[in-house]
């Protein structure tokens, strides 16, 4: 599961929330995850960044509703070439 | 010692991620010291906040913070500071860029228009500075300006007066002309850090449109670094020792096998040049007042023939001490720290090889062992960015500091040919001045409180605002000491503070240098401040001993002055001592030659 772009996210979240047991799904959000206030948003966005390599575009992130969408995003980052 | 993601050159990627973890486990550590710290940004703060937090408590420190309103940097200071009141920071941080310069000339601006922007913005920061460093007492840490990312005149941005660059640039020689003159203001170099990262790497325009921040995530983990450097000198936690081993290290090869004339030093190879340059480096933090040893395998004889070389930029006379045998480093560490009488955790351990280093940081956590690397050529940025020597400010005393312990040196010489060792003290023609807190004196008293770890009674630590607030009170009975011999002045060497309160002086503090320890000066220094508080009506001298890692030396101090015991704590941790002033004890004569200022 660490090789899944879920995988390596769950392995973010348990880092920037320093919550080793913390389990994410596709359906997670700022509601169900505790402590993800504005401050822990901006840390999730760059260990994404950095994690995968990718950038996001401004406002990109403002309309996602949860953790799958976010799969989503990336994953279409990770297909298309730069 | 430090963890590992927190030193140059920083792991980013673990810091920004597992700040929380890191932050958790640093808060375990023992004796951490308070320090309240204001963040008044012209752009988001939080960010800063957190890993600055992670840079003290590596530090020792541990801080709270007062954050300004987003943006209200100049309001929070200068036009309501009653939030900000109440906090009492001991430091107030002024985190501006480029984006916070409000005057900016406009283009085409003629030269009388853009001397009234820098006028106007001037008048905006020394309005911030005034009250930060005047009324409200703290020590201001002030960013001077980064380049403009992007420059609509182009190459002429930095050439055209109006120009932003031009305009940035003038305002960061007008910021260093203040804080030269505001002993309390200290400026942040984010000109030369964002420089030294790059600016694309400093500013990142999304993070700024998206979260406010002036300078990027990776850029955030080099100024809190910087921010950090700083508040540490301030609590007085700079290194004063470089030691250094030889062998690759101050030059290229082994003397020992290559001789003198086979080492790798000077202009003629590319490897000679890059120890020729380190020696410099070396040579300049010597000048500033850092000292130099050496702990190097070797022959001692061998390795001294070394600094002979007519290439060799360093010369014997610049090693305070000098430590070549063939016993392990960091027995060798204990005796250099010894000899210079500092503790270990003023020593930086410089070593191209990894074993040696991986050895003195394992048994000697206390030593700062930068991981330098088997490349000279890059030793010097090592040391430079961890900033083991951060000053807030030079004085006279750093400059002078390696002649003091050269006449240590010799006044150790000189020990060995007296019959006894009144003889000596005799011999060394001593004269003080001791007064009480002046303002001239009040940076070096609170630099020497900050510092002082061994020959320090209660180990108190006060801001350059507290010693003000001492040195004014009518309650209290200050007195500092000087002390010269015919090798030289010392400068000044001792600090003694004592609240009167109902007919005793409660004494908050005394210390001393140790370089001037075994000369009978802590004596004059009691017999002043008796006949002070005699003066002042006071019956009894209270003194008190706090026992830290580090001042087992003063365990008996007062009684070795004549006090008797008033209570002791059962382990030893602590005791209170009196003088009765009705019997005062026998003057000491030591010091040949005392004015009392």
């Amino acid at each position: 599961m660490p090789e899944t772009i879920l995988g390596k996210l769950q392995l973010i979240f348990r880092d920037v929330f320093d919550d080793s047991r913390l389990t994410i799904g596709r359906e997670s959000n700022a509601e169900t995850v505790e402590g993800w206030d504005s401050l822990a948003h901006i840390n999730l966005v760059s260990a994404i960044e950095q994690e995968f390599a990718v950038r996001f575009a401004l406002g990109e992130l403002e309309t996602l509703k949860n953790v799958g969408e976010m799969i989503d995003l990336i994953q279409s980052k990770l297909t298309v070439p730069a | 010692m430090t963890v590992a993601c927190l030193k140059y050159p920083f792991d980013i990627k673990e810091v920004l991620r597992k700040r929380k973890s890191i932050r958790a486990e640093l808060l375990e550590r023992p004796g951490l010291a308070e320090v309240k710290i204001a963040l008044l940004g012209g752009s988001t703060t939080s960010e800063i906040r957190s890993i600055a937090e992670l840079f003290l408590l590596d530090a020792g420190l541990r801080p709270s913070f007062f954050e300004s309103e987003y943006g209200k940097y100049f309001e929070d200071v200068v036009v309501d500071d009653s939030a900000l009141r109440a906090f009492a920071p001991d430091i107030a941080f002024v985190h501006t860029t480029h984006l916070n310069v409000l005057h900016a000339p406009r283009m085409h601006d003629g030269d009388d228009r853009v001397e009234e922007c820098l006028k106007a913005e001037m008048d905006r920061f020394q309005a911030i500075w005034s009250r930060l460093t005047g009324e409200l007492g703290c020590l201001a840490i002030q960013n001077n300006f980064d380049l403009p990312p992007v420059r609509s005149l182009g190459g002429l941005d930095s050439t055209e007066s109006f120009g932003l660059t031009h305009f940035v640039m003038r305002l960061n020689l007008e910021f260093a002309r203040a804080a030269r003159r505001n002993p309390k203001l200290v400026i942040n170099d984010i000109h030369h850090l964002s420089a030294r990262l790059g600016l694309d790497q400093w500013f990142d325009p999304d993070y700024w449109f998206s979260y406010k921040m002036a300078v990027s995530h990776a850029g955030t983990v080099h100024l809190a670094h910087a921010l950090a450097k700083l508040v540490r000198a301030a609590y007085g936690k700079t290194r004063k020792c470089l030691v250094l081993d030889l062998d690759n290290t101050l030059w290229g090869g082994v003397i020992g096998d290559d001789g003198l004339n086979g080492i790798k030093i000077g202009k003629e190879s590319a490897r000679g040049e890059s120890f020729n340059a380190f020696q410099q480096y070396c040579l300049e933090l010597n000048e500033r007042g850092v000292l130099l040893a050496v702990c190097s395998k070797n022959e001692s004889v061998l390795a001294q023939r070394g600094f002979t070389h007519p290439d060799s930029v360093l010369k014997l006379q610049h090693f305070t001490a000098f430590q070549a045998n063939w016993d392990p480093k960091p027995d060798n560490l204990e005796i250099v720290a010894k000899q210079i009488n500092i503790g270990l955790d003023s020593l930086v351990f410089v070593d191209d090889n990894p074993a040696e280093r991986a050895l003195v940081s394992a048994q000697l956590p206390e030593v700062a062992v930068p991981d330098v690397g088997a490349q000279v050529s890059r030793f010097a940025q090592y040391l430079d960015r961890e900033g083991y020597f951060e000053a807030l400010r030079l004085n006279r005393d750093d400059a002078q500091r390696a002649a003091y312990y050269a006449g240590n040196n010799e006044r150790a010489a000189q020990v060995a040919r007296f019959a006894d060792y009144a003889e000596f003290l005799a011999s060394l023609e001593m004269k003080a001045e001791i007064g009480a807190f002046t303002p001239a004196y009040l940076e070096r008293i609170a630099q020497l409180t900050n510092k002082t770890n061994q020959f320090n009674l209660t180990t108190r630590r006060y801001t350059l605002a507290d010693m003000e607030a001492i040195a004014a009170s009518p309650e209290y009975i200050t007195l500092y000491g000087r002390l010269a011999d015919r090798f030289g002045d010392n400068g000044l060497v001792s600090v003694v503070a004592g609240r009167l309160h109902e007919g005793k002086v409660h004494i908050e503090l005394w210390l001393m240098s140790c370089r001037v320890l075994k000369r009978n000066f802590e004596f004059a220094m009691r017999d002043a401040l008796v006949e002070r508080a005699v003066q002042r009506g006071a019956r009894e001298l209270v003194g008190y001993y706090y026992r830290t890692p580090k001042n087992d030396l003063v365990a008996e101090h007062y009684a070795k002055l004549g006090f008797e015991l008033v209570s002791r704590a059962d382990d030893g941790s602590s005791s209170t001592w009196r003088l009765d002033l009705a019997r005062p004890c026998v003057p000491d004569r030591t010091i040949k030659e005392i004015t009392y200022a």
